[in-house]
């Protein structure tokens, strides 16, 4: 239904030709811009009333009780749920050690936090369909379970900054909510989300449909088809420095899959946005020391490197 | 009366800063409005997402940016 609205706007109001370059890229465009909002709007808001269940003061406590393996389990799936933005990087962090959250899990939690978030999965629903979704949620989980059980053995608590471990964290009584409450901060949420993500949003589906119309069939497919080995850690070392904008990155990655590049190369190159980035080891550096941070780092992006293969290899 | 605003200086930490000064105006209350962005006085509060409005020493909001109205409520 969105699709024949798309290319009734396309080609019959706008009276471009079908087949066109011009006529395909613009159809990509109204069609995506269309369908990407629809759903951002829905999940956006229902993820935030979802959310509101589950306040980082509540997943603290619940993972200062755990052991490792089984802590860094938890902290990856809660990672899904619990509302993350890099500038609550810092007091998230501390209030996990103060709490007593073993050092592993805690960066289970931060791996998973951002690279698994309601805007990277509608996208990648929307464009590549569920399957996708599906094993980008699931790769992602087992990345940031496998990262933090890494570093909790390196035994790496030394590397924290110190003043860390001398921060008292007082007791905040916890503000229980009515449900109307959630839904009217769900939408105090997701309307500045959407006013803030829109641009990239427009301009990623843009790059994406120019790419869709005007780069020629399959061009990819020799930089960066299953075929070439290098393709995987070069599309890692080029997200990782990049600031998480899933929602300008996915359009891009889908029109450029469309032209050959290797689905676990896309996969890889999309986490490695998502999950790390310079402004976040920018602000991680007010807590961890820098031997720390580059582990965190290298292994983290190790771990893309090789889903990547895996998915080359498998998919 | 005394108002903090905790923060490490995010965009919606500024926001919710301006809705408070606002919200002050409109309340027509007397109040001292102040940032707090060291993160050793937010932790003290046992604030782990910001930001967040302290009135007179207790917490009233978490990880949210509340309406103008909304702090108008709380102010009273």
């Amino acid at each position: 239904m969105l699709a024949n609205l798309a290319s009734y706007l396309v080609f019959t109001v706008l009276g471009l030709a079908k087949g066109s370059r011009l006529g395909e890229a613009a159809n990509f465009f109204v069609y995506d811009t269309i369908k990407i909002f629809l759903l951002l709007i829905t999940i956006i808001f229902c993820v935030a009333v979802i959310r509101s269940y589950f306040p980082p003061e509540e997943t603290k406590r619940f993972l200062s009780r755990g052991k490792e393996y089984v802590g860094n389990v938890l902290a990856a799936l809660l990672g899904i749920v619990t509302p993350f933005c890099s500038c609550s990087a810092v007091p998230l962090f501390i209030g996990f050690v103060e709490s007593g959250v073993p050092l592993g899990v805690t960066f289970s939690f931060l791996v998973s936090s951002p690279m698994v978030n309601e805007i990277a999965l509608i996208m990648l629903w929307g464009l590549f369909g569920w399957k996708i979704a599906l094993i980008y949620i699931g790769s992602g989980v087992m990345i940031a379970i496998i990262s933090g059980i890494v570093i909790g053995k390196l035994r790496l608590e030394r590397f924290v900054q110190d003043y860390v471990y001398t921060i008292k964290m007082g007791e905040t009584a916890a503000t229980e909510q009515t449900f109307r409450e959630r839904l009217k901060n769900a939408r105090n949420y997701t309307v500045p989300l959407l006013k803030k993500i829109w641009p990239y949003v427009i301009a990623g589906i843009g790059i994406g449909a120019f790419i869709h119309g005007y780069a020629p069939e399959g061009f990819l497919v020799k930089y960066a088809g299953p075929q070439n080995p290098f393709a995987v850690p070069l599309a890692v070392l080029v997200g990782v420095p990049l600031y998480s904008n899933a929602a300008g990155v996915i359009p891009i990655t889908q029109a450029l899959m469309e032209k050959g590049m290797a689905t676990g190369t896309v996969l890889a190159f999309m986490m490695a946005v998502t999950a790390l980035s310079l402004p976040e080891a920018i602000i991680l550096k007010n807590v961890l020391k820098l031997r720390l941070l580059i582990t965190f780092f290298g292994i983290v992006a190790a771990a893309i490197t090789l889903t990547g293969y895996l998915f080359n290899a498998i998919l | 009366m005394k108002i903090e605003v905790l923060g490490t200086g995010c965009s919606r930490c500024k926001q919710l800063h301006e809705n408070t000064m606002q919200a002050v105006i409109a309340a027509d209350v007397e109040a001292d409005v102040s940032k707090v962005e060291d993160i050793t006085e937010i932790m003290r509060y046992g604030v782990m997402s910001t930001p967040a409005l302290v009135i007179d020493g207790v917490v009233k909001t978490v990880g949210k940016v509340p309406s103008v109205d909304e702090i108008k409520k709380l102010l009273k």
